[in-house]
Order: C-alpha cells, then structure tokens, then sequence
C-alpha cells in the first residue's frame, strides 16, 4: 500500500494542494473585489498563450509555454481594462468579449498547426494530466529521505510549490495595501496608495498562480479553485485573515478529496477505472460552497 | 440546388441557415442581457449545459437507446443548465456572495462534475463514446441531416420568441421601474429573457460549443452597443451581426478540413466587434481620442486666455504652449494683439455668465454654464444686449 | 502668510468625467485653524473637486499645493473621510481594523501591530463614542456609527489637514452632534478643516468659511460676508427653496429687476 500510495497518489494529490492553495489566496482577494471572473478569463486565455508559445519556440517544452501563457493573461487583462474603459463597457461583458475571442483563436491556432506530436490539445488544456504526474522511483514511505529518488519527483511539483511560494509572499508582504485599497479606495489613494498598480499586480499574480496550476492541473480547477474555497470561506466568518485561513483549509479538502473519491471511488464501486480527478476537485469544491452557503454562520451579508 | 451551384452541399446551407437563424436570435437576446448588465449569466448558463448532455447520454443508453439523440442531448442540457440558472440566482438573494462569484462558482462546479460525467462514460461504455467531447467546441463535420433540422428550426423558434418578446424586454432592460407600473412584472421577463439565453445556447451546443456559444450572446451586442444609443436599435444590429457571423462562420469553416466551425463564427463576430471598437462614430476608440484631446485643448485655451485678461501668470506649460502656437502670447509670455482680443472676449463671456447666474428668472439657461460653452449659444442677441447694459450699470455703481 | 503655512491652494483645477467639465477652472485657498465648507447644489462638482484635490480623481489641469509643497510630499500632514456609501460595508472586518488603517503611514507593510498601535485606536474611537464597538463587524453598524468610524480612522491619522465629504449626510442628529463637537476639538487644536457640506441651514452654525461651488467657484471667504443670498443664487439658479433663503437671510435683499426675458434653451 505504502509504495504504490508515494508512487503513484502522493505527487498527484500533493501538486493538486498545491495547485488549489495558489489560486485560492488571491482568489480571496478578487471575491472581495468583485473581480472572481478574472480567475475564469485567465484560464480560458491560457489555451492561446501555450499555442502561440510552441509555434513561436517550437518546442513543447514547458517553460517556453509557461511564458507564453503568462504573457496572453497579460494581454487579456490589458485587453479587458481597455474595452471597459476606453469603449465604456461594463466590466462582465468586456470580459466575456476578450476571452471568447482569444480562446477562439487559440482553438483556430492549435486545429490549423501540427501539433500532434506533442501532447497538447483542448481536453488536456481543459483537464489536465493530474493523474498521470507519477513518482515511479519512490519505492515507499523512505523515498522521502532518498535524495536520489527524490531528484525524479514530477517537476510540476517543484514548480507549483515555488509558485505557491511566491504567491503567498506576495499576499503576506502586500496584505494591508491590499485590503485598505479593496475596502475603501478613496481612501487608499488619499494615502498615496498605488491602487491601480496595486490591482493590476494582484492579476498577474493570479495570473501566474493560474499558468502553473494549468500546467499541473487543467484550467477547471484553476476556475473553481479561485471562486469555490474563497467565497465558501467568506460565508464562514467576518474577519479577512480568518476568512483566508478557511479558504485554504477547504482548498486542501477539495483537493485531497477530490483526487481520492476520483482515484479510489470507482473501484470501490466495482470499476476498474478511475474517474477525472481536476472533475472531481471541483465538483468536491462546489459541495463544499454548497454546504457553507446553506448552513455557513455568515451566509447573509450585512445588508441583505 | 442553389447550394450546389455555389459548390456547398445540402447541409452546409442547412446548417449555415441555422447558424445564422441562431446568431439572430442569439444577439438579440444577448443585447437585453447586456443592457440589464448581466451578460456573463450566459457564461454560467452554458457551462452548466455538460453534465445535463452526460447524464442524458448516460439515461439514453441505460433505456436501451442510441444516446446520441440530439434532441434527448439538449433536453438533458436544458436541464441542467436551468439548474445551473436557478443556484446562481439563489446565491446571489439568498447568501452574501456576488452575481460574478454565483456565476463563476456555477459554471466551474457544473463543468467539472460534467467532466467526471464524461469519463464515467469512458469507463463504462468504452466505444460508445461517440463525440460528446464534440459539444466542447462545436462541429458541424459529419452532421446528420435530421440534427441539421433541428438546429435550423430552434434557431427560427428561438428568434420568433424573442421577436415577439422585444417590447417587454426592451422596457425592462430600460427602465424595470416604469416597466412595473405599466403592469409588468420585471422578475418574469427577465426569467423569460433567461429561457430564451438558455434555449439559444442549447440549440447552439452542437454548432458552437459550449465554451463558445456564449460569444456570441456577448460579441454581437457589444459590437452594437458602439453604433447606437437607442436599446431597440442595439437589439436589431445586434441580431444582424450574430446571424452575419453565425452565416459566415458556418460557410467559411466549411470550406477547409482544419477549421472548426465555432471558433470561426466567433472569430468573425470579433472582427466586427474590434471594427465597431475603432470605428464607431460616437463611441469608438479613435472618436474618443479626437474628442478628448480637442476637450482638452478647449479646456487649457480658455483657462489660458482668462489668465491672461486677469493679468494672471500661466502657470501649466501645455497651456503656454498651446498659446503660442496659435499666436495668442509671445515666447515671454506677454499677450499677443489677437491674444488680448481673445482674452477680452473670453473675459466679457465670463462676465456676462456671472451676471446671468446671479438672475434668478435666468436660472434654466445659468443652469447650461459649464466654463466651456459660449453664452452667444444659449442666449439670443437681445438676451445679450439686456445683460450687457446690466453689467454696464453695475460697472457705473 | 507664507505658502508654507497655508493648508491648501488649488490654481486652475478642471476635472471632467466625460465632455463637459464637472469643475473648471477652481481657485481656492483654505486658512489655516480655520472650518471651512465647501456647498453647492447637487451635480456642482463638490466631491470632485475633493477627489481632485487628493488625486482621486485626474485633473486635467490645475496644481495643488498642500502646506507649500506638492501633494505627495505631504500625505501624511491630510486625513481624507470619503462619502460612507463608497465603500463596500460587507468587508470581512472589524471597527477596530478599520480604524488601524489610519495607522498605515506609521506601520508600513510589515511592522507589527503593537499594544501602543491598539490604544491609539482605542482612543479615537472613544473620542467619536464608538469605543465599545471596537470588536463589531463593520456590516452590523448604523449610518450613523459607520461615519464615527471613518471620522475616527482619520483621527488615527494625526493629520493637520482634515478633508470631508459630506460627513453628515444620512447620520443621525446625535452622531451629527458627535462629529462636530470632535470637529469643533480639532479646529481647536489649530487643525484645519475642509468639508463638503450640502445642508445650508447649518453652515453658519458649523463653518467658519464657505467656498461656494457651481462647476467654477461662486464665491469663498468668511461665512458672514461669502455666504450671501446673491452668492447662492447664482450658484444654486432656481433650485433653492424661497423658504429656505428667508430662514437663512430674514431681511431680504433687493431683488433684481424683473422682467428678464424668458427663453426656452
């Protein structure tokens, strides 16, 4: 049991709470901000970058994707702001025109270039490869300690712990800017608090927290894991740290739950395969929201 | 055949026709829900369509039957997606959360429990799979006659509804409070506003996508909002670009293997949309520019030139600049001849708003004052001529 | 006076939302140690003259100068109090948090927020009366109590400059009571205070100066000679009500000759 759990279901499940911690930390933010769909424009966007980043490249390998999707949110952000400003649109429908848009073109980028050689294509975008991010030179609990089984860890693992760390950083230095500027902008620009700076870097930051978990884990857990723990946490408490500590604890439930019921759940019901387990995180996140919106001590606002 | 004599087969123009019917209808509908400023309602509304297609696939199969029935698909679709439809709105009343938070929790929930649906269906019925993924993205390649039927007809459907719904939805999205007194009721053209969404993103599903199909319930009344301000007007333009692109898009990806018919309508509603962006008149990129940049030369004019009349240094460089340029001050900064002519005329301008807002029968043409609009605009020459002697008699005292 | 000791100037302000000025061309100078109230009719520009002064808002033209220098050099000598309903009053916080931002200019991005910080806040809540609400959620607050929380964050700022807008609009007649006496204290202390005001009955009881605004300033100097019936008229036209100005100027100045000829625009 040992062995096949640290081969085969210890990266998965680690990469996905991971992956799930670093969109639900800004994904607190943009809740509050009435900003949860930049997390759902992202991930759409990120289809197009990865494209564009192999043909400019031409190579599949992962950094050069990484960057190109970085630079389409980017672009996307840049995008939406300027519609919303500039032709005086309201911010849902300039996001729903700028994200519909690249994704189509990056759907037409990926069917008119030859990409099958490489692994890469709409449904992978969509669910990710989770379940195929395995450790086979763990050889039990003790690989752990092995520096040499250890160096072939997948490197998304790696990768998605430095991102988590950078998104965290940024969140703990920044915090109070960030919440004066969300709370009362007026006043934070009376502060001389560079609010528009402020936004924008929150964005990139979700921004890069979405690529990494995309590569990881798909975009449909990037989508839910930005909205589901945050606003589930929000009904549970009405002080922000506080709400932050919930939407952690419950990105890590929806993950480790997720990818088990996904993995596990099948065969205890007598099939030999398992179910997508990005699917099941989200769902598991939804349940979670669910739940706290029905029963959560804070479900009503102030006003409502 | 006409479709024939152009080189496109039967289907193609049925499902370009289609396509087209859908786009109509799809933008006019799109245009109420943006003018009620809930366009991404849609976004959630087609998401939450998969694990309705899945789950009928999956009740299609179990009875016995073929589970490709387009019709049973979207019946399935429908139906989840006004599940989808009635949480969103639950969580946006009854819990604190936002619309945007209600509509991204729905959409990314209802996905992945769709995407676990689907490999369910991998895993049970391996073989039998037949190209629910095609709903992601849309397809029309290898599309039976009879599916390209249905789309044709709950296209028509679907546009006949919202044309006959245009009135009510056209008062709501404008005024929802006038609309109540009129004896509407606000709460049931917007539930009948979201059927029809709904309606047109089920019917779209096999063409469009369901990732897609919510462009073109946004691209088309966006790119309209540019050319008008009137809201049927938005409606109609709306319509028309959806079905041009619907038409379109479905003809050009036709033509070659490697284009997929959804991105292709959306690309070219984008097009549109980036065309009316630049473009438009009024409210177009490039018009706003040239109005700004001449707002501001007006602005820093007239401040420079009542600077001037008041013997006052001019402290902005733009100003300065600006005034030189026309030969109103010298590089010193000393006023030109033309510029103290100016600076009179500015100066007396002034002087007549003054004594004219101090008039309280003058009161509704004080009221058009804004530092920038010349008085000879709103009053008549005798108008002038009576507040001229006034300010001539006050001189004297 | 030097411009040093002068709170604030502003020379040629215009700032506009779309394509008309919503202020244009403002000059103004406050006193020091002195309160003064900035009124005008709905849609005159007021607040946005305010934002503008602050940098809320983008001038299009125009300079401030805060104590003889420029804005940013200065943000730690001005407290800013915005309208209450500009905020989001469902924030996951405490009265107490709220009031500690005003601390900000002092704890930067990571000192730790110490007993000395908390007392501080404490205080200022005790001089607004709100000091037994420190642990509320802002959300369960009254009108009232919300704008004693934004008046006592501003305090925590320790400013000589304090800038209002529309503190006492939708409070109720003790929290009005409760904010101008700390007002009064301030002015008191030789701090000096602008706010926008839209009540004129109260303004020579309140303030005293006026700075009378309608798009471009109407007139600004000491409430008993700017605050004239003839100021008001021409920047509020026909929208006062008559008994209004017989209240305010009980001996009613000349009118004007009648019989301008009306002219529908």
């Amino acid at each position: 049991m040992g062995e096949e759990f640290v081969a085969l279901s210890l990266p998965p499940i680690l990469i996905g709470c991971l992956a799930a911690l670093a969109c639900a930390l800004p994904g607190n933010f943009l809740l509050l901000r009435r900003q949860a769909l930049i997390g759902d424009a992202i991930s759409h966007v990120v289809l197009p970058g990865i494209v564009l980043g192999f043909l400019v490249t031409g190579t599949s390998s992962t950094w050069p994707m990484m960057l190109g999707a970085a630079i389409a949110a980017v672009v996307a952000v840049v995008l939406i702001e300027t519609v919303r400003r500039v032709g005086r649109i309201e911010p849902g429908a300039a996001m729903g025109v700028v994200f519909t848009t690249l994704f189509a073109a990056g759907v037409l980028l990926l069917e008119q270039s030859d990409t099958s050689s490489v692994h890469l294509d709409v449904e992978h975008a969509l669910y990710g490869n989770l379940e195929s991010l395995i450790w086979l030179d763990a050889t039990g609990w003790s690989s752990l300690w092995d520096p040499v089984a250890l160096a072939w860890l997948p490197p998304e693992l790696t990768r998605m712990a430095v991102v988590l760390v950078i998104v965290a950083l940024f969140i703990a230095v920044l915090w109070r800017p960030l919440a004066i500027s969300t709370f009362d902008e007026g006043f934070a620009r009376s502060l001389g608090l560079p609010v528009s700076a402020l936004g924008l870097a929150l964005v990139i930051v979700s921004a890069i927290a979405a690529v990494a978990a995309f590569d990881a884990v798909g975009s449909i857990i990037v989508i839910a894991m930005f909205i589901c723990p945050p606003a589930a946490a929000r009904m549970m408490t009405d002080r922000l740290a506080v709400q932050v500590g919930w939407s952690m604890l419950f990105a890590v439930i929806s993950a480790v739950l997720g990818y088990v019921i996904a993995g596990y759940g099948p065969l205890w019901l007598g099939y030999a395969d398992a179910v997508s387990a990005a699917g099941m995180i989200a769902t598991i996140s939804g349940l979670i929201l669910g739940a706290a919106a029905l029963w959560g001590p804070k479900r009503r606002g102030a006003q409502s | 055949m006409m479709g024939q004599m152009f080189g496109l087969g039967y289907n193609v123009i049925l499902v370009a026709t289609g396509a087209g019917l859908l786009g109509l209808a799809a933008g006019g509908i799109g245009a109420f829900l943006f003018l009620r400023k809930r366009s991404l309602v849609s976004d959630a509304i087609s998401h939450a369509t998969l694990p309705g297609v899945a789950l009928a696939f999956l009740v299609m199969v179990a009875l016995g039957g073929d589970g490709r029935n387009l019709i049973g698909l979207m019946g399935g679709a429908a139906l989840s997606s006004l599940a989808g439809l009635v949480i969103v709105h639950w969580l946006d009343r009854r819990t604190r959360l936002g619309e945007d938070a209600a509509i991204g929790a729905v959409l990314s929930v209802f996905f992945g429990f769709g995407i676990v649906l689907l490999t369910v269906i991998q895993t049970i019925g391996a073989g039998r799979q037949a190209g629910l993924e095609s709903f992601l993205l849309g397809s029309t390649a290898g599309m039976l006659r009879s599916d390209a039927i249905i789309i044709a007809v709950g296209g028509a459907l679907a546009l006949a509804a919202c044309a006959l719904l245009r009135r009510p939805m056209t008062l709501v999205s404008f005024d929802p409070e006038y609309a109540a007194t009129q004896g509407m009721r606000p709460a049931r053209i917007d539930m009948a506003m979201m059927a029809l969404a709904l309606a047109v993103t089920v019917v779209g599903l096999k063409v469009v996508g369901l990732i897609l199909i919510v462009a073109l319930l946004i691209l088309s009344p966006v790119a309209a909002r540019f050319w008008t301000e009137r809201s049927e007007v938005v409606a109609l333009l709306a319509g028309l670009i959806g079905g041009v692109s619907g038409a379109a898009g479905a003809v050009i990806s036709s033509l070659a293997p490697d284009l997929p018919t959804g991105p292709i309508i959306v690309l070219v509603a984008a097009a549109i949309f980036a065309v009316s962006l630049v473009l438009a008149p009024q409210r177009g990129v490039l018009a706003g520019v040239i109005a700004q940049f001449q707002f501001r030369r007006r602005v820093h004019r007239r401040q420079g030139l009542l600077a001037v009349a008041q013997g006052q240094p001019i402290y902005e460089p733009y100003t300065q600049r600006l005034l030189r340029q026309e030969g109103l001050i010298r590089r010193d900064g000393v006023a030109t001849s033309d510029g103290q002519a100016a600076a009179e005329r500015a100066a007396l301008d002034e002087r007549r708003w003054h004594m004219l807002r101090g008039l309280p029968e003058a009161a509704p043409m004080a009221a058009r004052y804004d530092g920038l609009t010349p008085i000879e605009t709103v009053l008549t020459a005798d108008q002038i001529a009576d507040l001229d002697r006034r300010l001539t008699a006050e001189g004297a005292a | 006076m030097t411009d040093a000791q002068l709170p604030l100037q502003v020379r040629g302000l215009t700032v506009s939302y779309g394509a008309s000025p919503a202020v244009f061309s403002a000059d103004m100078r406050v006193e020091p140690g002195a309160m003064t109230a900035i009124i005008g009719p709905n849609g005159a520009g007021k607040s946005t003259l305010l934002k503008a002064v602050l940098g809320i808002v983008p001038a299009l033209s125009g300079q401030v100068t805060v104590y003889g220098k420029p804005l940013d050099k200065q943000r730690s000598r001005i407290a800013y109090v915005p309208q209450r309903a500009s905020v989001d009053w469902d924030f996951p916080t405490r009265v107490i948090d709220v009031v500690q931002m005003g601390l900000y200019r002092q704890l930067g991005l990571l000192r730790r927020i110490t007993g000395r910080h908390r007392s501080l806040a404490m205080d200022c809540l005790d001089q607004v009366g709100m000091a037994d609400f420190a642990d509320r959620q802002i959300g369960q607050l009254s009108g009232g109590q919300q704008q004693r929380v934004f008046l006592a964050r501003s305090l925590a700022q320790g400013a000589d400059l304090y800038l209002l807008d529309e503190p006492f609009a939708g409070v109720d007649a003790a929290t009005e009571k409760a904010i101008i006496d700390v007002l009064k204290s301030l002015k008191d202390e030789g701090r000096t205070i602008l706010a926008v005001h839209h009540d004129l009955s109260t303004v020579p009881d309140y303030f005293d100066r006026v700075y009378i605004i309608n798009k471009s300033p109407v007139a600004e100097g000491p409430v008993a000679e700017a605050f004239t019936q003839d100021a008001l008229q021409r920047a509020y036209g026909g929208r006062l009500a008559s008994g209004l100005l017989d209240q305010l100027f009980p001996v009613a100045e000349a009118a004007p000759a009648p019989g301008f000829p009306a002219r529908t625009a």
